[in-house]
């Protein structure tokens, strides 16, 4: 549905978005990761044809949106970074007025407007003026304008900026479920959101793609993925230095594998040593690796380096 | 085409109810009722003339919207860009012809509407004497295109920054210089250094010259181009600065 070229953005003499290409299908839900000032708005505001590209192409469900903006605009939903919206007026009349743009009218704008309250819990607000509302009111007002015509591209900047635990868990579980029959792209700086709504994520650092697979291929390049974690009374590191590398934590110890894809394996075989050597086991994990562990190090030594 | 006329016509629709959701419509409404009768009937010394014309009246418009025009137009794009709301209204499946129209539409139907309601003026005319009707209704089209000219100029500034004391600034500065190009003391001023066909150039851009036609009920086609080409114009650079990102 959304496909993007290599991607050029330059503003006076800095290259924001610097050579970015990727593809989304109808059913994909893809995180976007970066640091600040990575260029995640900057690509996001290009795939909706707000700022023109530099150099490459985006097109949206097989239209270019440099040639074609209309149709491809059609096909998107869209919630801007700052969430902006009109303040003078009521979240019903916003939301009516995106729905008539979208070309809605009579029983069908009718219907949008109410589908869109519902999915983001509004119908407590709806008469009331947008300046009026909080700050996580307001973001929602965009976001259910993004929904109102039930897009098949949905690009979303940041969406649960400012919102409560509950309504980030609603707005996740909103992403998750319009993932399955639309093409979605939203960016995030909670990592956990990841693991909890995508089917894949990008890391994008300084304009460039660092990382691009699916939340687990992501994980699986922490340092510490495939490690056994084992808390027991009794245990010494002399011992387990037999079956890999050991890290004396706190009051646990981690080993890692001599060979990444047998994680199962060491697994067992520190279960099998603890019970020779008559361990008090309370604890035995293999980690998954962390994700924000993988963001640190992969985007972490540039920003260092470019201070 | 329709589809495009329909989003004209939303966008347009909210743009006016939204001046008079707030205080601000009424405020200019009130302003521009007040000074166009004071200046009409105190300083433009209506009655004293003796004659059954509006000329008392029209001659202060270029010199009423060099303030008021500015003052309603400054917001039309400056607060879309400082809200963000561009961002959204630029994605939307609608070209930017089709915002830029719309808002300037509204606003000027808006000002259409203070224009209408000096209605008074035209009828205490009537009562007082024998007016040409005639160019009463030319001197009040006349007034609207000069209107409409003024805002298409604040169009395009308010849409070069996001910062409305300066659209406002800049946009009373265009209009200053349309209406001295053909200022007498100004043009005096000029042909003492500048060729003729300069001085005819420049006084060709003076509003006041192209309006004065209107006012003697003389709907001249070079003046409407006139009008016409300064709006047309305008709008087409407002599309311009909002495409430069
Ligand atoms: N209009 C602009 N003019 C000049 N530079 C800009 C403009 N917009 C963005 N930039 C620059 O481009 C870079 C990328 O910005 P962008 O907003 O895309 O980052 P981001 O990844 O969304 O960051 P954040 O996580 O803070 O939202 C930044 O260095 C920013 O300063
Ligand atoms: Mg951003």
């Amino acid at each position: 549905m959304i496909r993007i070229d290599n991607l050029v953005k330059t503003f006076a003499a800095k290259r924001a978005v610097d050579g970015v290409s990727f593809a989304v299908e109808r059913g994909e839900v893809l995180g976007f990761l970066g640091p600040n000032g990575a260029g995640k708005s900057t690509t996001m505001r290009m795939i909706t044809g707000f700022i023109p590209p530099s150099s490459g192409r985006v097109s949206v469900g097989g239209h270019d949106v440099a040639e074609a903006p209309l149709r491809a605009k059609r096909l998107i939903g869209y919630l801007p970074e700052a969430a902006p919206s009109y303040p003078d007026m009521t979240v019903h009349g916003f939301l009516s007025f995106a729905a008539e743009l979208r070309g809605l009218d009579g029983h069908a704008r009718k219907n949008a407007v109410h589908r869109a309250v519902e999915r983001c819990f509004l119908s407590s607000v709806l008469h009331q003026s947008i300046d009026t509302l909080s700050k996580g009111y307001k973001h929602r007002t965009c976001l259910a304008q993004a929904l109102i015509h039930d897009p098949e591209v949905l690009i979303l900047d940041e969406p649960t900026d400012g919102l409560d635990p509950n309504q980030k868990h609603e707005v996740r579980n909103l992403i998750r479920e319009l993932g399955r029959t639309k093409a979605v792209v939203f960016s995030t700086h909670i990592l956990e959101e990841v693991d909890a709504a995508c089917t894949r994520a990008i890391i994008i650092d300084r304009g460039r793609i660092v990382a691009n697979g699916t939340p687990a291929e992501l994980k699986a390049m922490s340092a510490t993925a495939g490690a056994v974690m084992l808390h027991a009374q009794g245990a010494s590191a002399e011992k387990l230095a037999a079956l890999g590398k050991v890290e004396a934590l706190d009051r646990a110890f981690r080993v890692y594998p001599r060979d990444k894809g047998a994680a199962g394996d060491l697994a067992r075989a520190v279960a099998e040593l603890a019970g020779r050597e008559g361990w008090k086991l309370e604890m035995l994990r293999t980690e998954e690796g962390q994700l924000d562990e993988v963001f640190r190090r992969i985007t972490l030594p540039d920003t260092v380096n470019k201070k | 085409m329709n589809s495009a006329l329909h989003a004209i016509r939303t966008i347009a629709k909210r743009e006016l109810v939204s001046y008079f959701t707030s205080p601000v419509a009424y405020v200019f409404l009130v302003i521009f009722l007040l000074l166009t009768g004071f200046l009409t009937f105190t300083a433009g010394s209506f009655f004293e003339r003796g004659e059954a014309s509006l000329s008392a009246f029209f001659a202060w418009h270029p010199w009423v919207y060099l303030v008021l025009v500015p003052a309603v137009g400054m917001r039309l794009w400056a607060e879309e860009r400082r809200a963000g709301t561009l961002e959204l209204l630029l994605t939307m499946p609608i070209t930017a012809w089709q915002a830029i129209l719309g808002k300037f539409l509204a606003c000027w139907l808006f000002l259409a509407i203070a224009l209408a309601l000096t209605f008074p003026v035209a009828i205490t005319a009537n009562v007082l004497g024998e007016p040409d009707n005639g160019a009463i209704f030319a001197g009040y089209l006349g007034s609207l295109f000069l209107a409409g000219a003024y805002l298409a100029i604040t169009c395009m500034t308010s849409a070069m920054t996001r910062n409305q004391v300066i659209a406002f600034i800049l946009s009373v500065v265009i209009c200053l210089f349309l209406i001295l190009a053909g200022f007498s003391p100004v043009t005096d001023l000029m042909v003492r250094w500048a060729s003729p066909a300069l001085v005819d150039t420049v006084a060709a851009f003076s509003v006041v010259a192209h309006f004065e036609g209107f006012q003697k009920g003389v709907i001249d086609t070079r003046d409407l181009i006139f009008f016409l080409s300064v709006i047309g114009f305008s709008l087409f650079a407002t599309g311009v600065v909002l495409r430069s990102r």
